[in-house]
């Protein structure tokens, strides 16, 4: 992948571009992540129906997909789209999946 | 009629013609005189009078959505905002045309009320999402959609608490008078 490209997926976001965590419509739990290093702190501390909520409506993989424009972690999104997850057990994995993704590109910028 | 910090000291025929408009605001000055018991001339002084000063601020249409075919939903929002920023993000919620109507409040913590309207649950979820959640200042959201509608009203001579003191003190002088 190109250094650019790399960069590009882990800039740090403008406020209207962040990623804002709620737990049901409209209900905003004061919680954001305007980076994708930000995104995989914050899936350890939001409120796991926040997680749920978000996740099966595909947000996180709409916003990884158009505005970090990573398509590898969305298409990963997607696939643990399928698997029906909840609770710990979601976050965990989902953890799994973003943070990895985030040590590749990050050492890609290092090295 | 008094003027007093640029505002009138309304009187008892003043109260009773703008109960009568927002009765009916299509209703001629004579129909007005008829039902009050004063002249249509002083119907129409009163009137402009309260227009100029902008007690009277418009004449409008009260429609009602359902039947004219809007299938929207209603919901209140409760913000609570950083007190340092809660004037700005009052003013951004102003801008935007589906919010109607915006309050704040003292209470434990400073928060922000505003009534908005969408056309379904994921417009007003884009609408907080994208515009309200990202303002300087939104510390967090509540939102509760509007199910029911019991009571819709505009502010009215008839449920002013200022008429009802007057009519009040007016009863206790005429009660003084015949004793």
């Amino acid at each position: 992948m190109k250094r650019e490209t790399t960069s590009r997926i882990l800039r740090t976001l403008p406020r209207e571009k962040a990623f804002y965590f709620f737990t049901t419509i409209g209900n905003y739990t004061g919680e954001s992540a305007s980076s994708l290093k930000e995104f995989v702190e914050k899936i350890n501390e939001v409120n796991v129906k926040s997680l749920e909520f978000h996740f099966y409506r595909g947000d996180f993989k709409k916003w990884v997909a158009e505005v970090l424009q990573d398509k590898e972690l969305a298409e990963e999104l997607r696939k643990l789209q399928e698997t029906s997850l909840s609770g710990n057990l979601l976050r965990n994995q989902l953890y799994a999946v973003v943070s990895k993704r985030y040590k590749e590109l990050h050492t890609n910028v290092v090295h | 009629m008094k003027i007093r910090n640029n505002a009138f000291a309304l009187d008892a025929t003043d109260l009773r013609i703008l109960e009568a408009l927002q009765d009916d605001a299509r209703q001629t000055y004579t129909a007005i005189g008829k039902r009050l018991g004063v002249a249509h001339s002083t119907v129409y002084d009163r009137i402009k009078r309260m227009e100029r000063h902008g007690i009277i601020k418009k004449y409008t249409a009260i429609i009602d959505a359902e039947k004219a075919g809007a299938k929207n939903i209603t919901a209140i929002m409760t913000i609570f905002t950083n007190p340092k920023e809660s004037e700005k993000v009052a003013e951004k919620l102003c801008e935007a045309p589906q919010v109607l109507e915006v309050y704040t409040s003292l209470s434990e913590e400073l928060l922000i009320m505003a009534k908005v309207v969408a056309e379904n649950q994921e417009s007003l979820h884009a609408f907080i999402a994208n515009s309200v959640a990202p303002l300087p200042g939104v510390l967090r959201i509540r939102t509760s959609i509007v199910t029911k509608k019991f009571k819709e009203t505009q502010f009215s001579t008839v449920n002013n608490p200022k008429k009802l003191t007057f009519i009040k003190e007016k009863n206790n002088k005429m009660g003084e008078n015949k004793l």
